[in-house]
């Protein structure tokens, strides 16, 4: 949220995408966040992934709960419609707003304070049911438009900017969505947009619930030496499992030399996810597997980082319920109502 | 002995425990009477437990056509030995037990002053069936037959109603029949029947319909056009989804595919299911979810957030007794204050206030037009009087013709024509601004939603006079939404009086049975029905045009009326506060009593 609008210039020679949009037309207003803050890369990471997915931006709804990372969807996508909810409700308004027009597409934002303290049992549930979006927590471990204070992701033992310690365990959004039932489960950085980006790429094209769970440091509050949340921490112990690209149905696929075992995976939408692995142990289409090494790493103080879990035949929550093609806000009367001869054949039942 | 002589007119009052199949049965009874041509009105006493502890169906059979609850009991079916003595107590003097007289009772046990029936059910019924479930469901019948010869009800009426239930289950029927008969020979052979109290066929049903508030509300929103539902189970709410699906799958399955013209989601809470509701609306679907009191407390941040960023939500409220759990399955008009002013901040919301099954059905499809006119939250004010009980009304109405009202809704067509699309602006002076929905339109018309303060055109803005402007304009739309909702109506006195009265929701049968009994004394009032919040013109009007008006609502601190004095200024001297709070339903000896009690002040009524 900002009260500064962003100029429009664009630069002539601006590349456009295959639907006739700059990257510029995927921006929003200017962030008033802290210069450096990691949200700031996810929006741009944002952007990217959306300017290359060929999206129109009016047919995203973008949706946040209320903190930091919230106000971010304001700063980027600015001609989709946006909602900023109510704290860490956000799940159960994108899961109306998803049930209410199947057409477009739903990118929900959130932080760790929303999804894992307040907002916990609304992340739960619409990881659950299957709910089609992709879900970004921009994690920072701490409370940023309240001034610093520990949120629930906070790693037990590490160190406020004031020297607290925090004595909590913290809570492993990662674990849980893989356990929920979420059908693509990521992890990355914001300060590593190579891998970022297919990875939200990836999550935007998902049939089902997907998640990423991007450490995002605070630079304000949570960016010293005694925090797990840092810039240096993450840099030091970032362990990614793999690096994936994305590939648009009908894009040429180029020949890979990169060394490493490579994987493909095939959406439903006939895109591709080519996973080169830096773990030859890792299998991403498996669950149990994917949380076992997870827990693995983390205890030897690694995060682990890239695309932890995929179905690629996810479906959601909309197949659950068998809800007709046509979207359900777009239906009139005539499809809807059943009109007076069935309403008289209704009172006659109860006389 | 004198005994209570009455003929289609009197209560009867079944003590049963819960969970032994008596429902159905005493259903059953109440269907009889209506299919005789003579109005019943039932209501279910139950305690908020699943099984074992007592419940009760009292029936009102009343051929003046009285709805209310009337106090008193005429004929106790005492089934249930644990309420024995209360159930006693009950019985008017001159009135009628019938009870199980398998097992003697010893004399002391019966109260003076009543007349004793005696009929061995669970003997009769051992000996008829041998599976013990049979054993427990066809005492239930067996009991109503022997009233059905008590009564001296019609022949047939019965045999009828198994012949439409059991079409097609030859075995079901001829059980329940072979029951009905056991019971009503039984009667004949060992009772005197039949009683003073006596059922004559009589034609004051008409085509009114026999129904409850939660089912016609389900399908008022079937019928206006709901089409995402997400609720939390709570008493007395819950059979409004549950029927609400239940005609989903009967009206809104596609043929062809098989696919649901319908969304219905059972949320974790009732903080997801209106967050569900408010993302829904915001996108376009007409949404509801339905809940009581401990639910709108929980969803009042959501309430809020949907008022100030203008989304339209559809909330049905069947409100039951609180604060906190309170009473959970008696009956209250408690929830007023906590629902017109829900959330923190300066908030009005609109009420609409049904006053029976009909009018459940009405205001559920007008609270989804008018929550898409207004772009805000609408409360339908129902309460577990109506929405649990069956009721006599009038049979629900639809016009063919009638289209939904989707309120000010910017197409692309008209921001390709370069329409000003100010989001948060009031370009009609209505106090309703234009709205667009996602996806719209690729260049124009999207917009910001948020729960923090903004300018015209949906940026934000924390300048004091945006803030202003757009608080003005809620106000402003909250006066239009005064012209649009259900207006209230009038029951002048049969002469011009100085004395009038203001009731609303479920109050109003024993209302108009208690404005009867008053004038057949000479006490008259003009009576003015509620039908919403916010008030009309004509409501002040009324309370203007007399000296002295009675507030009649069922909840101890006088909501409604703190909200008349509230909303248009009235010195609270003019107005007379009659409460009934203790979770059963309003009576007309109350009513009636109560402004009585006040009048003995003025030796004029008139």
């Amino acid at each position: 949220m900002t009260f500064i609008a962003k100029p429009r210039l664009h630069h002539p020679t601006l590349q456009t995408n295959k639907v006739g949009y700059t990257r510029r037309d995927y921006e929003g207003r200017i962030s008033t966040l802290c210069a450096g803050c990691g949200h700031d890369s996810i929006s741009a990471a944002i952007i990217q992934a959306c300017w290359e997915l060929d999206i129109e931006p009016h047919r995203v709804a973008k949706l946040s709960g209320i903190g930091c990372s919230s106000k971010t969807p304001d700063y980027f996508l600015g001609a989709s419609h946006g909602f900023n909810t109510v704290h860490g409700r956000m799940p159960s308004v994108l899961t109306g707003a998803n049930l209410a027009n199947r057409e477009l597409l739903y990118l929900g934002v959130s932080g760790d304070g929303d999804s894992a303290s307040i907002g916990l049992g609304q992340f739960a549930n619409a990881m659950r049911r299957g709910v089609r979006m992709a879900y970004i927590v921009e994690n920072n471990g701490v409370y940023g438009l309240t001034k610093g204070q520990f949120s629930a992701t906070a790693d037990q033992g590490s160190k406020s900017k004031k020297g607290v310690v925090n004595n909590d365990s913290p809570v492993d959004l990662v674990g849980l969505a893989l356990q929920l039932g979420a059908t693509y489960v990521a992890r990355s950085f914001s300060g590593d947009k190579a891998q970022l980006v297919p990875l939200i790429k990836g999550a935007m094209a998902h049939g089902g619930a997907a998640f990423i769970d991007v450490i995002s440091p605070c630079v304000t509050f949570n960016n010293h030496g005694g925090s797990t949340k840092s810039y240096d921490y993450v840099r030091q112990h970032n362990d990614a499992v793999s690096r994936i690209d994305f590939i648009t149905p009908g894009q040429e696929i180029t020949a890979e030399y990169a060394p490493g075992e490579l994987v493909e995976v095939t959406n439903h939408d006939g895109s591709l996810l080519r996973l080169r692995k830096l773990h030859a142990d890792h299998d991403p289409t498996d669950r149990y597997a994917a949380m076992n090494y997870m827990h693995q790493h983390a205890a030897h103080g690694e995060v682990v980082t890239g695309l932890l879990y995929l179905d690629p035949l996810a479906t959601d929550l909309h197949t659950a319920l068998n809800t007709c093609a046509v979207p359900l806000a777009s239906l009139g009367p005539d499809r809807l109502c059943p009109g007076a001869a069935a309403l008289e054949k209704i009172n006659a039942a109860l006389r | 002995m004198k005994r209570i002589e009455a003929v289609n007119d009197f209560v009867i009052k079944f003590a049963n425990v819960n969970g032994s199949g008596s429902a159905s049965a005493n259903e059953l009874f109440a269907k009889a009477v209506m299919r005789m041509g003579v109005p019943v009105s039932p209501r279910n006493i139950f305690p908020s437990n699943i099984q074992g502890l007592p419940t009760w169906y009292e029936a009102r059979v009343c051929e003046k056509g009285y709805h209310g609850r009337r106090g008193g009991v005429d004929m106790m079916v005492a089934m249930n030995p644990q309420t024995w003595d209360t159930d006693m107590a009950e019985i008017e003097p001159g009135g009628y037990l019938l009870y199980d007289s398998t097992r003697p009772i010893p004399p002391d046990r019966f109260p003076e002053g009543v007349h004793v029936l005696g009929v061995p059910l669970t003997e009769i019924v051992n000996e008829a069936y041998a599976d013990p479930r049979q054993r427990q469901l066809f005492k239930n019948i067996a009991y109503i037959g022997a009233l059905a010869a008590l009564l001296d009800m019609e022949d047939g009426v019965f045999e009828k109603l198994f012949a439409e239930q059991y079409r097609g289950k030859e075995r079901l029927l001829d059980a329940n029949m072979k029951a009905l008969h056991l019971g009503r020979d039984y009667a004949l052979a060992h009772l005197p029947c039949p009683l003073g109290l006596r059922m004559r066929r009589a034609d004051r049903v008409g085509d009114q319909i026999f129904t409850d508030g939660n089912s016609a509300a389900a399908l008022g929103l079937i019928y206006g056009g709901a089409t995402v539902a997400a609720w939390y189970p709570i008493t007395p709410s819950s059979s409004i989804p549950e029927a609400f699906e239940k005609y989903c799958h009967k009206f809104r399955v596609e043929a062809s595919t098989g696919q649901h013209r319908f969304a219905i989601v059972q949320a974790e809470d009732e903080l997801a299911s209106i967050g569900m509701v408010v993302g829904a609306g915001w996108n376009g679907a007409r949404a509801f979810t339905a809940t009581s009191g401990p639910g709108v407390s929980l969803m009042t941040e959501f309430i809020g957030l949907a008022y100030f960023a203008e989304v339209p939500v559809t909330i049905i409220d069947v409100q039951r007794g609180g604060p906190s759990t309170g009473m959970p399955t008696r009956t209250q008009q408690s929830d007023l204050i906590a629902c017109a002013y829900a959330s923190h901040g300066d908030t009005k919301h609109v009420l609409l206030l049904p006053q029976d099954p009909h009018e459940c059905f009405e205001h559920s499809a007008a609270a989804l037009d008018l929550a898409d006119r207004l772009q805000t939250p609408i409360f339908v004010m129902t309460d577990l009087d109506i929405g649990m009980n069956q009721r006599l009304c009038k049979p629900f109405v639809w016009d063919d013709a009638r289209s939904y009202d989707r309120g000010k809704v910017m197409t692309r067509e008209e921001l390709e024509a370069g329409k000003d699309f100010g989001r948060y602006k009031d370009v009609d002076g209505d106090g309703i601004p234009w709205r667009t929905l996602p996806g719209t339109h690729p260049t124009k018309g999207a917009f910001f939603t948020r729960g923090t303060t903004r300018d015209p055109y949906a940026r934000y803005s924390e300048r004091g006079t945006d803030y202003v402007y757009n608080m003005e304009r809620l106000l402003r739309k909250f006066r239009t939404a005064a012209a649009l909702v259900p207006q209230p109506v009038h029951r002048p006195a049969s002469q011009p009086t100085r004395f009038g009265v203001i009731y609303f929701g479920s109050t109003s049968p024993a209302m108009h049975e208690a404005l009867d009994v008053l004038q057949a004394e000479g006490v008259h009032l003009d009576g003015l029905r509620l039908r919403a919040f916010p008030f009309p013109e004509s409501v002040p009007e009324f309370i203007a045009a007399h000296e002295k008006v009675f507030v009649v609502e069922q909840n101890r601190d006088a909501q409604m009326h703190s909200m008349l004095v509230n909303e248009l200024d009235i010195d609270p001297a003019r107005l007379v506060r009659v409460l009934h709070y203790d979770g059963t339903p309003i009576t007309a000896r109350f009513i009636a009593g109560a402004i009585r009690k006040n009048m003995v002040w003025h030796k004029e009524y008139a």
